[in-house]
């Protein structure tokens, strides 16, 4: 047929990858109709195993948050890049796909995702937690930034999961990633941090999201190698 | 493409998974306008053959080039786009409609969009463009990869077993991707048990035997 072939830049197929996999999870719903409302339930149960005690849910409200998010968040992402059959995953090594723009496009997605999670469940613990949200200036810029952390931390681990024996190694590649997201978005949202001290715990996520994005950007080749 | 150099060059490639030698000294060479027929009973290394020259098995030993491209060096993530392959399971999304299906292959390899709707109705799958993968049968799943090859107008192109799940009707599609990759100067290899069906298409077929070739048959 002859068509007039234009070299893909990496851009075009990371947009094109997030666009597929937002797609394939709207058909899905694997995200919404089953990590959402666990993660929902989750942030409801807690004040049934502790006691409905308003003050103290009050103070912990913020940090249950985070730490569903990111056990959950690590959760949407791993999940979405382990669960691609090898028939799948062949497909992108078929269409000569570069994996740094396999990584970004499909951490765009996650971060995508990640944000609706946390709004939804964001939404929950206000209602049943009654925290105070005198700071919610801060969360728009820390929503974004935990989604980006998460989302590229999730796909790199999905990417280790996927490869053969990976699988055990991710529970010890997350956690100490993990770790600074979850104490930095808790100490940014906790009212005794004095304002200058905010600024410092959310550099401490940028620079965590930049490790995480070199890492990734390192790693997506010799993944995709040894998938 | 340099018609002077070999699509397929290999010389004494072998591949080692495990414990096990499943291809060993393999010499291979595939010119431009070659169409080879690939045979050999269960186990005997058609697959990881086929896989080595798709890029996706490194070989252990021997020096392998496909479209004039080193196999053992980086550069073979660059040729990757250049080979169409058609294996056993059907390479789709089965969220996406087979129209989404091959809108992504363009968009990622570079190739307009605007030939989709015309390449489905060759494949006999016009009128299944916003079906759902997993709401296809397995055959006109293999309909929408022919499709896509034949979009992508890949230099070499490796099917597996091409005929299998394929009506009478639709198995004309493998001599029509074929021919129309040996048209652009480019070549194919077809793995078959069906012997008979893939001679009829071949210029030259080759046998495995326990990971070694073991006869060549010029049919020029």
């Amino acid at each position: 047929m002859g068509w007039i072939v234009t070299e893909p830049t990496l851009s075009s197929q990371a947009l094109t990858i997030a666009g597929r996999d937002i797609q394939r999870e709207r058909r899905r719903g694997e995200v919404l109709w089953v990590i959402l409302p666990f993660g929902a339930i989750a942030m409801l149960l807690i004040p049934f195993g502790i006691g409905i005690d308003t003050p103290m849910l009050r103070r912990i409200g913020p940090g249950l948050f985070w730490v569903v998010v990111l056990l959950f968040g690590v959760l949407v992402t791993v999940r979405r890049t382990a669960a691609d059959t090898d028939t799948e995953q062949a497909l992108m090594l078929r269409l000569g796909v570069d994996p740094v723009a396999e990584l970004l496009g499909r951490s765009a997605a996650s971060v995508a995702m990640l944000i609706g999670f946390q709004l939804v469940v964001g939404a929950v613990t206000i209602a049943l937690y009654d925290v105070d949200i005198a700071r919610w200036p801060v969360l728009i810029a820390l929503v974004p930034l935990v989604a980006i952390g998460l989302g590229l931390l999730g796909t790199i681990a999905g990417g280790i999961s996927g490869s053969s024996g990976g699988a055990n190694l991710v529970p010890f590649l997350v956690a100490p990633l993990a770790i600074p997201l979850l104490l930095a978005a808790t100490q940014s949202m906790d009212g005794s941090t004095p304002t200058g001290g905010i600024l410092g715990w959310l550099l401490l996520i940028v620079v965590v999201d930049i490790v995480l994005a070199v890492i990734g950007v390192l790693t997506a080749r010799p993944l995709q190698e040894i998938r | 493409m340099d018609s002077q150099t070999p699509v397929v060059d290999f010389s004494g490639v072998a591949v080692r998974l495990g414990s096990t030698v499943v291809l060993r000294d393999v010499d291979l060479t595939i010119d431009h306008g070659e169409v080879v027929g690939l045979f050999g009973g269960n186990g005997a290394g058609k697959t990881t053959l086929l896989n080595v020259i798709a890029t996706a098995i490194r070989p252990t030993a021997g020096q392998a080039r496909v479209l004039g491209v080193d196999l053992n060096g980086d550069e073979r993530l660059t040729v990757r786009g250049r080979i169409g392959v058609i294996g056993h399971n059907p390479a789709l999304y089965p969220e996406l409609t087979l129209w989404e299906n091959l809108d992504i292959a363009c968009r990622l390899t570079g190739r307009p969009t605007d030939g989709i709707g015309d390449v489905l109705q060759t494949v006999g799958l016009g009128g299944a463009a916003g079906r759902q993968g997993s709401q296809c049968s397995y055959g006109m799943q293999r309909r929408a990869e022919f499709a896509r090859e034949l979009l992508l107008e890949p230099d070499l192109v490796l099917l597996d077993e091409p005929h299998s799940a394929l009506d009478v009707a639709a198995a004309e599609l493998v001599e029509h991707l074929t021919s129309s990759v040996v048209a652009r100067s480019g070549a194919a290899v077809l793995v078959s048990h069906d012997r008979e069906r893939v001679e009829k298409l071949a210029s030259r077929s080759v046998e495995l035997e326990s990971g070694s070739l073991v006869d060549g048959l010029d049919r020029d």
